[in-house]
């Protein structure tokens, strides 16, 4: 057990905490904007998955990484725009379209994948940016401040987010069109161009979550994400629906997974027993959605689709 | 309304789930062209692979089974406006019980290992139906979160047992394949006419059936609708809406559990293994049947029929596969694709005036479980 509590292993278990609460904290902030106006998407994972596809095979063609993340980003924006259409235009029932999606993206990712790619190969990662003097800090500089570029990207978006829902009109009609739609509607905010904005950006970040997995990574495997998107849906309940919550979630998610494999590594967990281990996750999710769910208020429109004098 | 027009009505309605199949092979056709492939053969071989041939029906209707029985639980569920997504899960549940009860009880008789192991197959997914059931109903938890996450945890156990506990001992080496022995011959499904088909199909359609007279024959089964129709009239009306919500999804991962087991001791290997995915052992089963569930109009018994054409789209992407060099993969997402189309459509026959006028106030779930059938 000693070995746990080196400052080289610390160090490590922080620092992959902080890489694996990326994609989360992405794909969580995505949805969050969404549930904020009032629509559920579940189709966070597929989205990850295309958005991953396309990210890993752009920065093949292309040996950029850049672009690849851009990729994964413009797949992103283009699904959340579907998803406008899905669940605000079509009105479809929320609860099961998304899963819809969730096929789609798996069925497609895995496709494209097989049909273009087939043989796996190594991509370039995005590069690592060691901020200077930051860097120095004892400790806090080894696990914080020589990460990837997008996993700084990920953690800016957070105060981004708090300024955007807060401070600005969009964030307040986003939280009026959640709220209280009609009302909303009636003030001459539309509600339906509301939330085709945030089921874009959800997009958006759900694209760049899944193109941050592959590009941290540098592979692509079918069903890479592994139920990450669903643990990010979940997340935004566990963070009570605002950016700080939602990040506390990702580094607890970021904790857990990176314990787990830091134990594993240095061989505290038998190999027999690893399986139950990797069950951390989606058990913790349960607890926690258990625990706060009579303690926090779901915005009102969650998953009603709204229409005029309907 | 008069009885022509209500009939009128119907025939639209069914036509709707119809549309949704064919606008998702449309685009299909389109993805099958821009990867290079002639959609006209690849369909045909695929409708060829599925239908064409008596191996071809036999294989459609051994993967009609898992769907069915998932398909049949999610549609228990949705008529309670509870919504299971955890049939993967639940699957791998009834697999595990059913398993776990063969090893222990090696060299009892068929007659009563069988039996034994369908009670066990559908006490394992009970249970993991049960659980989500209990957190919504007592405790608030979203059952669609709650469903997916006993997904991944069952998957984690599964990984566990046949890695562990359940390998086989003549293959007890680091690496081997997860899997068990070859399981007591007692627990062979029986087989039909001297072929591969075994009576796993028929256990499904009479489960379907049995669904059917539990929704609508049966106390239960009205207050399940009745909470699913309108949870605060059934409040009101002095219904227990917890218990049936919990009722529901016990019901609804029973099915499932059962399609786990009859998975294992139908399958030709007859031993229950895995590649480390969920999907490794269901085929995605449990996320299919939700496909089937929507085409079969939510309804047990057009469940049936949607579960023979879903299961035919299985077996002919193999088909498919080999004549066009087009991954299987293919059909997961046009699957989803269909899901998608149908759950939009109520937007559209609305729009049509196919359907009159629209959901009442306060109804968060605008599921068509509207209207009560004979």
């Amino acid at each position: 057990m000693s070995d746990l509590f080196t400052e080289t292993a610390i160090v490590a278990t922080l620092a992959a905490m902080l890489r694996l609460a990326m994609p989360l904290l992405l794909a969580g902030l995505g949805e969050m904007y969404g549930q904020r106006s009032g629509v559920l998407n579940l189709g966070v994972e597929g989205v990850m998955l295309l958005g991953g596809f396309f990210a890993y095979w752009t920065t093949l063609s292309t040996d950029s990484p850049w672009l690849g993340l851009l990729a994964g980003v413009a797949v992103g924006l283009i699904m959340g725009l579907l998803n406008g259409l899905i669940s605000v235009t079509l009105r479809a029932q929320q609860g099961i379209s998304g899963i819809g999606v969730y096929l789609f993206g798996l069925g497609l990712s895995d496709l494209l994948f097989q049909k273009i790619v087939g043989t796996p190969r190594i991509i370039d990662p995005l590069p690592e940016i060691h901020i200077w003097l930051l860097r120095d800090i004892p400790w806090i500089g080894d696990f914080a401040f020589r990460q990837r570029s997008i996993v700084y990207i990920a953690f800016l978006l957070v105060p981004l987010s708090i300024w955007v829902l807060n401070k600005t009109t969009f964030g307040l009609n986003i939280r009026a069109v959640g709220e209280n739609p009609a009302a909303a509607d009636s003030l001459g905010v539309s509600v339906t161009r509301t939330r085709y904005a945030t089921l874009t950006i959800g997009g958006v970040l759900a694209g760049a979550a899944g193109a941050g997995l592959v590009l941290t990574t540098g592979t692509f495997q079918q069903n890479f994400t592994a139920g990450l998107g669903f643990i990010a849906i979940a997340l935004v309940y566990f963070g009570a629906w605002r950016p700080i919550g939602v990040m506390l979630g990702a580094l607890l998610f970021g904790f857990v997974q990176a314990l787990v494999s830091q134990l594993k590594a240095l061989e505290l967990i038998p190999v027999s027993q690893q399986d139950l281990y990797n069950m951390a996750p989606a058990v913790i999710t349960i607890l926690a959605l258990v625990a706060v769910s009579q303690r926090f208020q779901a915005p009102t429109a969650l998953t009603k689709p709204f229409s005029r004098g309907g | 309304m008069t009885s022509r027009a209500k009939a009128s009505g119907r025939l639209q309605r069914a036509l709707v789930p119809v549309l949704a199949v064919v606008g998702a092979l449309a685009i299909g056709a389109i993805m099958l062209l821009a990867l290079g492939a002639n959609p006209l053969t690849g369909y045909w071989a695929m409708l060829e692979g599925a239908f064409g041939s008596g191996n071809g029906l036999i294989e459609t209707a051994l993967k009609a089974t898992p769907l069915m029985l998932v398909g049949v639980g999610i549609t228990i569920a949705f008529r309670a406006n509870v919504i299971n997504i955890g049939g993967e899960g639940q699957m791998i549940l009834g697999a595990i019980f059913s398993t776990g009860l063969v090893l222990l009880l090696p060299d009892m008789s068929g007659f009563v290992l069988i039996p034994l192991v369908i009670l066990a197959g559908l006490l394992g997914g009970a249970l993991w139906g049960a659980i989500p059931g209990a957190l919504k109903a007592y405790f608030g938890v979203s059952e669609i979160l709650s469903t997916i996450m006993l997904n991944l945890v069952a998957a984690q156990l599964m990984n566990y047992l046949l890695r562990g506990p359940f390998i086989d001992p003549n293959a007890n080496e680091l690496g081997a394949i997860p899997q068990t022995e070859r399981l007591s011959e007692g627990a062979d499904l029986p087989i039909l006419f001297g072929s591969r088909l075994h009576s796993g199909p028929v256990i499904a359609i009479v489960a379907a059936i049995a669904a059917y007279i539990l929704l609508w024959r049966t106390t239960a089964g009205y207050r399940l609708r009745a909470v699913g129709l309108n949870p605060d009239a059934a409040r009101y009306g002095g219904m227990p809406v917890k218990r049936s919500i919990v009722l529901a999804l016990t019901f609804s991962g029973a099915l499932a559990g059962l399609a786990g087991a009859l998975l294992v001791f139908g399958s030709e290997s007859h031993r229950f293994v895995t590649d480390g995915s969920a999907a490794g052992f269901t085929g995605s089963a449990g996320f299919n049947g939700i496909v089937t569930a929507l085409f079969g109009a939510l309804h047990p018994l057009w469940t049936i029929p949607s579960s023979f054409l879903f299961g035919g789209l299985l077996v002919g992407a193999n088909s498919l596969q080999r004549a066009v060099q087009v991954p299987q993969a293919l059909i997961v997402a046009l699957n989803g694709l269909v899901v998608v189309f149908v759950v939009s459509s109520d937007w559209i026959r609305q729009r049509l005036g196919l359907v009159e006028a629209h959901q009442p106030e306060g109804n968060d779930e605008q599921v068509e479980t509207a209207e009560v059938e004979p």
